[in-house]
């Protein structure tokens, strides 16, 4: 008998279980990216007909909207609030994060309470958490600037100041997924094995340089999954800028998503807002390859 | 978790609550206003209906498609499958805001904007879920599905009542966090449904944001109401849920 080594061999059965997520592809993910391509090409308004004859001769206009794009100032100075917002946020995140992994992984009374209070933020929508501190930072009535002034602080204006627009929007995001990333970081904590604490502590070594020592290079590989995801989720932000300031006060808070949600469905200008999603796609992609690359030279994986 | 508790507690004041000082943490007179406005103003008991009705169909499509395909890459054999599923795979790297626009138009000329199976229809195509199903059913001995064979099941009950059953764990995990990411959805909805009485909850929230923009008794309401669900299912499938925020995490 014929040794397989493993699966159904079967040439033609396969295509009926792969039909509907085939469709899904073709649908959602290839069809829409060549054609999202060719608009960046134009300067289509989203209303002309897009009847082929007449469309390219009238719309096509090649890589024109890239160079408006990059010529143009706006294009770096939203890259430049984006970058601003990731340094903000990024370790601020992380801290908290590690804080609450740490807090979580501790035994003691009441602690699948805390975990359920840390996970209210993660579980609610990105609107209802914006609309939460929307009304948290309200200037007058706000509960911030009120617990503000108990110390005797006056506080800014928080979401009308073009100061503090972004610090607030990197508020309402750690608050929303430190969480989520605790619980990373937390999985990550518990696979580490508990015979190196009890070896680093024979040799003398107090919790600092455990932390350092141990924890941290053991924890590398979560802390890298968490770095790269809210990377590339910092380049999508998006629904705290529109419920919270709508990309003000005087576009201090412009982000890359909400520029092409503008551009597309608020300006009409389809063509413009393709190539802008275009140069958000190399920036997410370049950043991908780049830190699997990294990731080789400073991640340890733990033996 | 402070700003929790000056939503619910603003949630049942009135408009007038909301502009004392100092601020009351506890309202003075509790009132029922700012619920009774969130659905006399807008179709909100509509929204909650809508979010439900998607997220549910959204899931159940999802775990259907997604675990067709992980069936057939994990267990039969058929040509390019590698390079077919490395295809799905490298698609996950394309930013949902790429094929926004195409999708509009696409959607717009087969005559589905403000329709729920343009909301619901992506979900052909987790492909995050597709890959989670894979393990799993790779897992699976080949042995049962021989046994299946002998006894003369063909592919379709042998995925249906051998692969299935085994994947129960990986979908009740997937559903939950399917059913999540669909019922807090912004984006993709916000481009989809411009009609009040389609909107899904956070579309309906975000709307009234727009209008009511000061009247935070309202809006704090709404974003409770929109949250409590979500609690729910937490706090009943905690178990199941800690390991499946993390192996689910990335959107697909």
């Amino acid at each position: 008998m014929e040794k397989r080594k493993n699966g159904l061999k079967n040439q033609t059965s396969a295509v009926p279980f792969l039909l509907p997520s085939f469709k899904g592809l073709i649908i959602f993910s290839l069809l829409p990216i060549v054609i999202s391509f060719f608009l960046s090409l134009t300067d289509w308004n989203g209303i002309d007909s897009l009847n082929l004859n007449v469309f390219l001769k009238d719309h096509f206009i090649g890589f024109q909207n890239y160079v408006k794009i990059l010529t143009g100032g706006e294009f770096f100075r939203v890259l430049g609030n984006t970058l601003y917002f990731i340094v903000l946020y990024i370790p601020l995140m992380l801290i908290f994060s590690l804080l609450i992994a740490w807090l979580m992984n501790k035994n003691y009374k009441g602690v699948s309470l805390f975990r359920i209070l840390t996970y209210i933020p993660v579980l609610s929508s990105w609107i209802a958490a914006s609309l939460i501190w929307k009304w948290v930072l309200a200037p007058k009535f706000g509960i911030a600037n009120n617990m503000l002034s108990i110390f005797g602080i006056s506080g800014p204006a928080w979401l009308q100041s073009e100061q503090w627009a972004m610090p607030s929007i990197v508020l309402v995001s750690v608050w929303k997924d430190t969480g989520f990333f605790g619980l990373i970081l937390l999985s990550g904590l518990q696979g580490i094995d508990k015979t190196y604490y009890e070896a680093a502590a024979i040799d003398g070594a107090n919790s600092w340089q455990q932390f350092w020592k141990i924890t941290l290079p053991l924890l590398s590989p979560s802390i890298f999954f968490v770095l790269i995801i809210s990377l590339i989720n910092s380049f999508q932000l998006f629904p705290q800028v529109m419920i919270m300031t709508d990309g003000g006060p005087n576009g201090a808070t412009q982000v890359m998503v909400e520029r092409i949600y503008k551009y597309g469905f608020k300006y009409y200008e389809m063509g413009y807002a393709s190539a802008f999603s275009w140069l958000l796609f190399v920036i997410i992609f370049a950043l991908t390859n780049l830190q699997m690359k990294m990731q080789k030279n400073w991640v340890h994986y733990g033996a | 978790m402070l700003p929790f508790l000056w939503m619910i507690s603003t949630s049942f004041k009135s408009r007038g609550a909301l502009m004392t000082l100092p601020i009351e943490w506890i309202p003075k007179n509790p009132t029922f206003d700012a619920y009774i406005k969130v659905f006399t103003r807008f179709p909100f008991a509509r929204a909650i209906g809508n979010s439900f009705f998607i997220a549910v169909s959204y899931t159940v499509l999802t775990i259907l498609s997604s675990s067709m395909a992980a069936f057939a890459f994990a267990k039969i054999k058929f040509p390019f499958a590698d390079g077919l599923f490395k295809v799905y795979l490298a698609s996950m790297m394309i930013p949902v805001q790429v094929t926004l626009i195409p999708l509009f138009v696409i959607m717009n000329k087969l005559g589905l904007i403000n329709t729920y199976t343009s909301v619901i229809s992506p979900s052909l195509f987790r492909v995050f879920a597709i890959f989670l199903l894979v393990q799993t059913i790779k897992s699976i001995p080949d042995d049962y599905l021989d046994a299946a064979k002998i006894d003369g099941a063909g592919l379709f009950t042998t995925y249906r009542q051998v692969v299935m059953p085994l994947c129960i764990p990986t979908i009740a995990t997937l559903c939950i966090t399917t059913f999540m990411d669909s019922w807090n959805d912004y984006l993709w909805p916000l481009v989809m449904l411009t009609d009040r009485n389609y909107m899904t909850l956070p579309i309906a929230l975000s709307t009234l944001n727009g209008q009511y923009a000061t009247e935070y008794n309202v809006l704090m309401a709404g974003s409770l109401i929109s949250m409590i669900p979500i609690i729910v299912v937490y706090i009943f499938a905690q178990k199941s849920f800690k390991g499946s925020l993390v192996s689910g995490g990335i959107k697909g």
